[in-house]
């Protein structure tokens, strides 16, 4: 379903625990002892989710409109 | 909770000759609370040694950079750098530096490994041809990451006995006065400004271009941003590298048992960086305090609003508390999560980049050099932020 939300994936195997999610939207991202997770699966249309994704280093967060993914963007 | 004022401890502790982690940490880790320190230049700060505490200080957005050009900040020289995206929190933070993070993933850094490892073979081609003894740092650990950057950011690589000379004074400390510190800034700034301006009229495949068409077609940021950002990739994109590769080599020829069994089993390679990352204190001392802003308690001690907070990561990884036998090198330790990279929104942009180029740079020249040892007196570099050898010989 499309529409008010996105939705947010960390790839845990790829987590590096940088801790740049959860600086840059501290209400959608939580770091962990080992690993950040998004608060909620569902995130808000934001760019800052965008940010997120695309500032990543490990390149761990997935965004997804329904089946398409819109971050990290290319 | 303390809050008593006590006499600040002159800051940094560690000595600029060496690579040792000076002794007064683990009291200060043992302690409850933080230390209140006194670095030469700037107003007192509190110091953050415990990893627990280092990471809550660096991942907390109630801990400011931004705040730090409204106070006289803690730092080891006279001169006040305005260290643009250093200085800057979310949302400024995030606008410029999701600019060039694309650049610096780890899916697109590993396409570079290929060339990089060409490079590490070219260069120690160049040193068995010239024979021992021979400086690792200027034949080897600078050339590395020099070349890399230049191409990325698109500046030429017969330009670096010019910014090798600004780069040294942008982390020099005690040498330099404010207005020596000023005009080298200026100068770097003018020369940056000079090669965006020929990028601008001839565009190409690089950083440099990708950042002046965010600037003129999307103006996602200001011209000075765009000079300062070349130029913090230019500097840190080289600097820290080209410190730690003689920094490693050294510490694994200090710790022969561990170096043996990194040559026996080269699958620990990658580990043993990680390892070398946690256990190598690069930094005379803390830098870049975070300021609070609200009251906030950390580590048994509550750090007022506007009161500046420093991060001991050299410290932090040593803690016992995370980290086994932490003050043994393991060349085979579990992957702990260090903070030589730092940590939160100002985690090190180009850190899949340093790991790659460390990565390469160590694993070619062990496999190359079985005999490979110091060949004299090795030179430290001194009054910088960062420790390491200026010269270092080496035969093989």
């Amino acid at each position: 379903m499309s529409g008010m939300t996105w939705k947010a994936e960390i790839d845990p195997g790829r987590c590096m625990a940088s801790g740049m999610c959860a600086g840059i939207a501290p209400d959608l991202f939580v770091l962990g002892e080992e690993h950040a997770r998004p608060r909620h699966e569902e995130v808000p249309e934001e760019e800052r989710v965008l940010d997120a994704a695309d500032s990543c280093p490990a390149l761990a967060i997935t965004i997804r409109d329904g089946t398409t993914t819109v971050g990290p963007r290319p | 909770m303390t809050t008593a004022e006590t006499t600040p401890l002159t800051y940094p502790f560690n000595s600029s000759d060496g690579l040792a982690l000076s002794e007064a940490y683990e009291q200060a880790r043992n302690r409850t609370g933080l230390l209140r320190v006194c670095l030469p230049y700037g107003e007192p700060a509190w110091l953050v040694t415990r990893y627990a505490d280092a990471r809550m200080v660096l991942g907390d957005r109630r801990f400011s950079r931004a705040e730090a050009l409204h106070h006289d900040e803690p730092r080891q020289s006279e001169g006040r750098r305005d260290s643009g995206i250093l200085t800057m929190d979310p949302p400024d933070h995030t606008r410029l530096r999701t600019l060039v993070a694309k650049a610096f993933t780890v899916h697109q850094v590993e396409k570079l490994r290929p060339w990089v490892r060409q490079l590490t073979h070219d260069l120690l081609d160049d040193l068995e041809a010239a024979g021992p003894p021979a400086d690792l740092v200027d034949r080897y650990a600078l050339p590395i990451p020099v070349g890399v950057i230049c191409a990325m950011l698109g500046v030429p690589q017969e330009d670096r006995p010019k910014f090798r000379i600004w780069s040294d004074a942008a982390l020099s400390t005690s040498s330099l006065t404010a207005e020596e510190s000023d005009r080298n800034t200026d100068e770097l700034r003018a020369y940056m400004a000079g090669l965006i301006e020929v990028h601008r009229s001839s565009p190409r495949d690089d950083i440099m271009t990708s950042l002046i068409e965010a600037r003129d077609a999307g103006d996602r940021l200001s011209e000075l941003e765009l000079v300062d950002l070349c130029v913090a990739i230019l500097v840190a994109g080289h600097e820290t590298t080209a410190t730690q590769i003689p920094n490693f080599v050294l510490t694994l020829l200090e710790h022969p048992q561990e170096l043996r069994r990194l040559r026996e089993n080269t699958d620990l390679l990658n580990g043993a960086v990680e390892e070398l990352l946690r256990f190598v204190p690069l930094g005379m001392g803390a830098s870049q305090a975070r300021y609070a802003t609200e009251d906030v308690e950390v580590g048994g001690t509550l750090v007022r609003a506007g009161e500046p907070v420093l991060v001991a990561v050299g410290s932090a990884n040593r803690d016992a508390l995370r980290f086994d036998t932490p003050g043994t090198l393991n060349v085979a330790r579990p992957v702990g999560q260090h903070l030589g990279f730092g940590h939160g929104v100002h985690h090190c942009l180009g850190a899949p980049l340093a790991r790659l180029e460390l990565q390469e740079a160590l694993g070619a020249l062990i496999a190359r050099f079985p005999e490979l040892r110091v060949a004299g007196d090795v030179e430290w570099k001194g009054q910088m932020l960062v420790r390491g050898p200026r010269v270092m010989p080496i035969a093989w």
